[in-house]
């Protein structure tokens, strides 16, 4: 799955979350907490969606890769493909 | 020990939202004028249901993201509380956080959230790792005031009381005895419902054979009528803004009433039907606690949930109390909003309030055939009564037998 797909759905997960945020100036490589009202439980949000949603678990260890835009599609495109 | 025991506690300020309106001016005017907030909704597994649906704008003074991890009862908890700030003429800013409480009466809290999630669950082939992380918060008792406390910052304590349709005029009288041990400065006090968010609730009035039904939603909820057939479940809310009376006049807040007597007592006989003689005790225990007499009572407020043996042991325990009151009036309010449960006691008693200014006393919706069980003197019904008036009585039941019965004076220095 190419970058920008791979982007877009989590874009779309985020959307659903954070629904008060503008997220069309997403920088990729700022912690996704530093430029948007996202907390732990929002995060918690994130991987329960990707599970429903696309059935990929993201153990707890591994949350510090959902901290950017681009740390989590290098995390996740694997587990997409 | 508080040197603030007998103190003076007054209403300065009222926020609610019910089925036919979402402020008090809008819902003294539908009282006036016979306007019904019944409506009828699909309820899932049950079809369609006579309901109140509260209609206000959920967002106003709450994020959207906060009210999809939130309750139902938090966001009109939240739109209640600052809706009576603003009508108090404090702002968030001016309030010593720690210094304020928030006491909101609740039926029942969590079953609306559990109800929606186990439907959920098995959407999701009862998986239970799908399960939401959200679901503790938002079940615990206490949620409806947490979320206000979340919401405006306040620190002071913020918890609900559980009292089934008693609740309403409990949140506020505990409000008012916290005031008067000095815990806080300024109370948060109501109740608090959601409950038309779940089949549950419906499902068992109806089991119960105590659902409100009639193919006009607007009369399907008809308290004292002979041909009344139940309960109609609504959610709403209303919070009061209770102070000391010598820091309201401190800061020029305009009064709309002091608290003048209550009392609270249970039934100790069944889990549901109600009983005429603890009732009368209620309401005798308030009247002594506010030094007055039954005829100095000029508006009877009735629970009056439109079942048969609540209506009528109800209207006996008024007939015994008020025998010799020729200046009691009695009108009810759920034939308008239907039982908004938690909330009843405090948007009924909030109906009542500008009485005290307008000199009408709002009546019943109109009943076409008065249950002769339940024909009471000076029953108000068809047109508002002219008078002046000094003090409003209003009761709530609830079940498993508790009783609350609030009296509210007009302010005079």
């Amino acid at each position: 799955m190419d970058y920008q797909t791979l982007r877009q759905k989590i874009i779309d997960i985020i959307a659903e979350i954070a629904v008060d945020e503008d997220l069309s100036n997403i920088d990729d490589t700022v912690r996704l907490r530093d430029q948007l009202d996202l907390d732990s439980m929002d995060f918690l949000d994130i991987v329960m969606e990707l599970k429903k949603r696309y059935k990929i678990e993201v153990p707890t260890e591994d949350y510090p890769k959902l901290a950017t835009m681009k740390s989590c599609i290098e995390y996740l495109g694997p587990k997409f493909a | 020990m508080s040197n603030h025991q007998n103190g003076r506690i007054v209403i300065t300020g009222v926020g609610l939202t019910a089925p036919n309106a979402n402020n008090l001016k809008e819902f003294r005017e539908a009282l006036l004028t016979q306007k019904s907030g019944i409506t009828e909704m699909e309820i899932r597994y049950m079809g369609k249901v006579a309901v109140g649906n509260c209609n206000f704008d959920e967002t106003l003074y709450q994020k959207k993201k906060m009210r999809r991890r939130g309750t139902r009862a938090g966001s009109i908890s939240i739109y209640c509380a600052h809706e009576a700030l603003n009508d108090s003429g404090l702002s968030l800013d001016s309030l010593v956080k720690d210094r304020t409480g928030i006491y909101l009466g609740i039926t029942e809290h969590g079953n609306v959230e559990t109800e929606n999630e186990i439907y959920e669950l098995h959407q999701n082939h009862l998986d239970t790792s799908l399960w939401s992380h959200h679901h503790n918060p938002r079940t615990v008792a206490n949620t409806p005031a947490g979320e206000v406390s979340l919401n405006t910052g306040i620190t002071g304590p913020a918890y609900t009381i559980g009292a089934a349709c008693a609740a309403g005029n409990i949140g506020i009288i505990h409000g008012a005895q916290m005031l008067r041990l000095g815990e806080v400065d300024l109370a948060l006090a109501g109740g608090i419902s959601e409950s038309t968010g779940t089949f549950g609730i419906f499902a068992g009035f109806k089991s119960q054979g105590a659902l409100g039904t009639h193919e006009d939603p607007t009369k399907a909820s008809r308290p004292l009528d002979v041909n009344r057939n139940g309960i109609v479940v609504s959610e709403g809310g209303a919070i009061f803004v209770l102070e000391r009376l010598e820091d309201a006049e401190k800061r020029g807040a305009k009064i709309y009433g002091e608290i003048a007597g209550y009392h609270v007592n249970s039934d100790a006989v069944d889990f549901v039907l109600p009983e005429t003689q603890r009732q009368i005790e209620c309401m005798k225990a308030a009247i002594a606690r506010a030094k007055i007499t039954a005829n100095d009572i000029d508006i009877v407020n009735l629970h009056a949930t439109g079942t048969i043996s609540g209506d009528e042991n109800e209207c006996e325990a008024i007939n015994a109390v008020f025998s010799q009151s020729a200046n009691t009036y009695v009108n009810c309010t759920k034939g308008f909003i239907g039982h908004a449960m938690g909330a009843a006691g405090a948007l009924e008693l909030a109906g009542n309030l500008p009485s005290f200014t307008d000199h009408k006393i709002h009546s019943c919706k109109y009943i076409e055939n008065v249950d002769p069980r339940c024909n009471m003197r000076n029953l108000v019904n068809g047109e508002p009564v002219e008078k002046e008036v000094n003090y409003i009585l209003s009761n709530s039941f609830g079940m498993l037998g508790i009783n609350s019965v609030l009296i509210i004076k007009k302010y005079n220095k």
